[in-house]
């Protein structure tokens, strides 16, 4: 016998004492939790947003679109940054400003060679402002999951309020599963020693978060 | 389960030795209580907190209750997704699986994503004896790994290490493994992670093989989710080429929309945070996005004889957040390794005597590892009732009776162990039953009352060891009733 059809086997002799019309799914589940935590207007959320970011050790900036290209070529001559990582959507201008070499999100790159660029630019697919949280889903804006993780500086533009969600539900609504996803909150970190937080461990140790609107 | 800890003795002897330690209480006392506050904290923030909880208990519930259908529907999502479903009945099962699609990568290395359930089936060891080298790459598995010991919590499974002991171990091992600690290493936390991030990023760049497990798997859509803080999970997870998730039967979870439950939940229970650094979600491959293959491993290994308990079932409802380690008292004080098994604790003592049985003396001696005293039902987000699963379990020692181990119903013997228990339990049924006996016994112990030892001979002695033995009144109840009229008479 199969080990799967040994274990499916083993499932349903422990199982039966469950009656055949044992409540569906649908209505086995409540829902009565909150779809939001409180009532916020727009501008509120997107404050909440930024707070959030802030409380886990983002750096948080806000900025037009006329404004962007300035301030992405300040973040990356700030972290003293000669190559930045590009996905292949990201929008033209907002590298406009800033002298950085571009490095192209390619599939043929190795790790090692990722390992010596210094910082990323990508969007996002949405933020949550209750757990300060930014969702990438390797969109062209956003690429590669890699590109996010191996470079120690990361620069994530939220175009808000578009692309803010109040709660983690409404993210889940919004998400598309079938794609690689990443939540990200605040830069890397760990609780291992005394379980205590320290921030800084194998993910980019600088995460910035700028909201365009 | 895993063979690292057969031969452990029971709980009260190994945590004999534990609480004797002073350093490891100071350690365990230190960072139960930091995370306690910060966890109440976190909870509180959320004002239906009780509402999420019974979500998650319900959606878990149902889930058990229908878990052959649901890891169908998971087995074909993962299949129509790219990745391959493995089966595997026990730890050996599991094993050889695992070794196996690691020979056919032909690497001799792996990179390991923190995971309860490769813990549990010992596959770091079974790699080893394949010639393969497993890199824990969580720093707290990375200090356990380093120091060649034992874990010791669910979350941070060094807990009982401080900062300087960390360092210690760093700059002692680190080298043997690969990038040697930093010059001057101190015990700053900050440096102690730097360490970590210089010695595993180059572990990190050439890998080729990456197994993990999960902490949910979504059978409608067949997509995987691992929770994390370091970024060693996204590492292990999207660069390479090859990677392998190991996950119990239990952790599967009907649909996408249920994640938003567990998202709010789990966070906030095991770090105390809004939200985790990262959570990666998967679903079977991506092209030219993270790796080409993808296996994923269904363990069993006790879970379907859990399963065939009706009362103990709820221990699969556990998503391994630790919330109850952190509060209870008896861990505080004994450590995890007096526990015997990956799985310490409140939740390790349900739960390894259902995984594994209680034929032996530490499994048999697991479900009294506990006060009864409830913190740990009161803060677990999925409600798991531990002190009704303890007494339950407590039951099935004593007296024995119907149990499932290894897919087959077998009937337990009642331990021997506790056989004095049962001659006294026997004798009070013969007294109780008899009121006359009764009556003659109870006098006389009045007024023998002068004679009694403060203390019991024999095997009663660990009781008063630390207690007195109560007091025999002068006069028995019974007796004082009857002549007072039930005090009526204000008599003395």
């Amino acid at each position: 016998m199969s080990g799967r059809e040994r274990i499916l086997g083993r499932v349903r002799r422990a199982l039966a004492d469950v009656p055949a019309d044992d409540a569906p799914y649908a209505t086995a589940v409540p829902r009565d939790y909150l779809r939001e935590h409180g009532e916020r207007t727009t501008g509120r959320t997107v404050e909440l947003l930024a707070e959030n970011l802030a409380d886990y050790r983002a750096l948080v900036h806000r900025s037009t679109e006329a404004e962007l290209p300035a301030l992405v070529a300040r973040l990356l001559a700030g972290r003293g940054a000669r190559e930045v990582l590009v996905p292949p959507g990201l929008p033209v201008e907002w590298l406009a400003a800033t002298d950085a070499v571009r490095v192209p999100d390619r599939a043929t790159d190795t790790a090692h060679r990722l390992d010596r660029v210094d910082s990323v630019v990508t969007g996002c697919a949405l933020a949550i402002a209750e757990t300060g949280t930014l969702v990438l889903d390797g969109s062209p804006d956003q690429g590669r999951r890699r590109i996010t993780l191996i470079p120690d500086h990361h620069v994530c533009v939220v175009r808000v309020p578009g692309q803010v969600v109040a709660s983690v539900p409404e993210a889940f609504e919004r998400l598309d599963p079938v794609r690689p996803l990443t939540w990200i909150s605040g830069p890397s970190a760990t609780s291992d020693i005394e379980l205590d937080r320290v921030e800084g461990v194998h993910g980019p140790r600088t995460l910035e978060v700028v909201l365009l609107g | 389960m895993s063979g690292t800890y057969l031969g452990m003795p029971a709980f009260p002897v190994a945590a004999h030795e534990a609480v004797r330690d002073t350093t490891l209480r100071g350690n365990l006392r230190h960072a139960t209580h930091t995370i306690r506050a910060k966890r109440a904290a976190a909870v509180a923030e959320v004002s239906d907190w009780a509402e999420l909880r019974e979500a998650g208990r319900r959606i878990k519930d149902h889930t058990l209750r229908h878990l052959d259908t649901y890891l169908e529907q998971l087995e074909e999502s993962v299949t129509a997704a790219g990745g391959t479903v493995h089966w595997a009945a026990d730890a050996a099962e599991a094993n050889r699986i695992v070794t196996g699609l690691v020979r056919e990568t032909d690497e001799s290395e792996v990179v390991k994503v923190k995971s309860m359930a490769t813990q549990e089936i010992g596959l770091n060891k079974a790699l080893e004896d394949a010639g393969i080298r497993a890199y824990e790459t969580d720093l707290a598995e990375l200090i356990v790994q380093l120091g060649r010991d034992r874990p010791s919590h669910i979350l941070v499974p060094a807990i009982h290490r401080n900062r300087g002991e960390i360092r210690d171990i760093f700059r002692a091992e680190m080298g043997a493994w690969g990038r040697p600690a930093p010059e001057g290493l101190t015990d700053t936390p900050a440096e102690l992670a730097e360490a970590a991030r210089l010695h595993l990023r180059e572990k990190f760049l050439r890998a080729r093989v990456g197994i993990s497990g999960a902490n949910f798997m979504v059978a409608e859509t067949g997509t995987l989710v691992v929770v994390e803080s370091e970024g060693n999970g996204r590492m292990c997870l999207t660069l390479p080429r090859t990677l392998i998730s190991v996950a119990g039967i239990e952790k599967v979870v009907p649909t996408w929309r249920d994640l938003e439950v567990f998202l709010q939940t789990l966070p906030r229970s095991s770090t105390a945070e809004r939200m985790n650094p990262y959570t990666s979600t998967w679903t079977g491959t991506t092209d030219e996005d993270g790796p080409e293959t993808f296996h994923l491993v269904l363990l069993d290994n006790g879970r379907t004889d859990t399963l065939a308990d009706q009362v103990g079932r709820q221990a699969l409802r556990c998503i391994r957040c630790s919330a109850c380690l952190n509060v209870c008292p008896v861990y505080e004080r004994a450590g995890g390794h007096a526990y015997g098994s990956v799985y310490p604790g409140p939740i390790g003592a349900i739960l390894s005597p259902q995984l594994r049985g209680t034929a032996s003396e530490i499994d048999a001696s697991l479900p009294y590892a506990s006060s009864l005293c409830g913190a740990c039902y009161e803060v677990c987000p999925v409600a798991i009732d531990i002190p009704e699963v303890l007494v339950h379990l407590r039951e099935r020692v004593v007296q024995g009776g119907e149990a499932t181990l290894g897919g087959n119903k077998v009937l337990l013997k009642p331990a021997r162990g506790h056989a004095v228990e049962r001659a006294a339990m026997r004798a009070a049924r013969w007294a109780f039953a008899r009121p006359g006996a009764l009556r003659t016994g109870q006098r006389l112990a009045s007024r023998t009352r002068r004679l009694h030892p403060r203390t019991l001979p024999g095997p009663g002695r660990a009781w008063t060891g630390t207690r007195d033995l109560p007091a025999v009144p002068a006069e028995p109840f019974r007796d004082w009733w009857q002549r007072t009229s039930g005090g009526k008479d204000g008599a003395e």
